[in-house]
């Protein structure tokens, strides 16, 4: 049977979403998405500052994948869907990562106000992935909403700290019939595999990727390791047990 | 006239069209995004959207994130 994600009524390619902040150039972005395979692309919305040069992200990200601006930046839901409408305006299409942020230390999301925004753009006819803290009441809330998949937090933006809040997820997987999405946090392939293996339907990889001293071949890991994580999630892990079960039969042993 | 241009005021001359203000800071025409009192503007409309006093305006562009 074709193993296929759906997200807001379109098929999904890839099941790793790509972050495209903190790439060393943009040049490096064209390569990582093709070792990655990614369809989902995230992109951010800015001022503009003259004084800093920077070349056009979109420039930079195939026709073929789908860009996903956040809204970074935003500290309420009001302020999200601005910029949700700002990028649907420019021509960005109709995806939207709703992403809201009122505590600079740990870049925890606002989940109140992000159920907000979601409620209010899911209206206006986008395809909206919230960013959310792990909480199965407000998870309940995006779906709602009309959010099109829930996208939990592994561990803080950019910390590389991995899948912290992995038992929280596992709730939402097993009670939520969206798919989710572990956004932020994963530093590893390893635990893009775990996540997959768990059985999120996805993963978006930023940092881990951006940051790594090859980020043309951690994409590339990245890419295997979630296809691993997926075929282990289909195919079934065995049972865990406490003490030993002996793999070879405990007959016919060769002894005196 | 004043206005205010990514959340800092400027003094224009009176008559400048967005067109001329987006050239005036020498940004690239392709990636500008132009918000212009809370409302996208289109670059096809720049020319003709003659700048008054205190409007606000926003130069926006799409950028690496995550």
């Amino acid at each position: 049977m074709k193993d296929v994600l759906i997200i807001g009524g379109k098929e999904v390619s890839s099941r790793l979403f790509l972050g495209t902040g903190k790439f060393s150039s943009h040049r490096l972005i064209p390569e990582v998405i093709r070792a990655t395979g990614s369809q989902v692309v995230t992109v951010a919305l800015r001022r503009i500052d003259p004084e800093y040069e920077e070349e056009n992200i979109v420039s930079y990200v195939s026709g073929e994948c789908i860009l996903m601006p956040n809204t970074s930046g935003a500290r309420n839901a009001e302020e999200a869907v601005r910029i949700a409408r700002v990028a649907r305006a420019a021509g960005c299409g109709n995806w939207v990562k709703i992403e809201v942020i009122a505590d600079n230390r740990y870049l925890l999301p606002d989940n109140y106000e992000t159920v907000k925004a979601t409620e209010i753009l899911a209206a206006e006819g986008f395809v909206v992935l919230p960013y959310m803290s792990p909480d199965l009441t407000t998870a309940k809330k995006l779906v709602e909403a009309g959010a099109a998949a829930v996208m939990p937090l592994g561990s803080p933006i950019g910390s590389n700290r991995g899948l912290r809040t992995r038992e929280l997820i596992r709730i939402l997987i097993e009670e939520i019939p969206l798919p989710i999405i572990v956004d932020a946090g994963i530093g590893r392939p390893s635990e893009a595999a775990e996540a997959m293996e768990m059985g999120v339907a996805a993963v978006l990889v930023n940092t881990a990727i951006a940051t790594a001293s090859d980020p043309v071949a951690m994409g590339r890991s990245f890419k295997l390791a979630v296809e691993a994580g997926r075929i282990a999630h289909l195919a079934g892990p065995g049972e865990t047990h406490e003490y030993a079960q002996a793999s070879s039969p405990l007959t016919g042993f060769l002894r005196d | 006239m004043k206005i205010t241009l990514n959340g800092r005021e400027e003094i224009l001359k009176d008559g400048t069209t967005l067109a001329e203000l987006v050239s005036l800071k020498q940004l690239n025409i392709d990636e500008v995004i132009v918000v212009y009192n809370c409302q996208l503007v289109k670059k096809k409309s720049w020319p003709g959207t003659v700048l008054k006093e205190n409007d606000g305006l926003e130069f926006l562009r799409f950028v690496g994130g995550g």
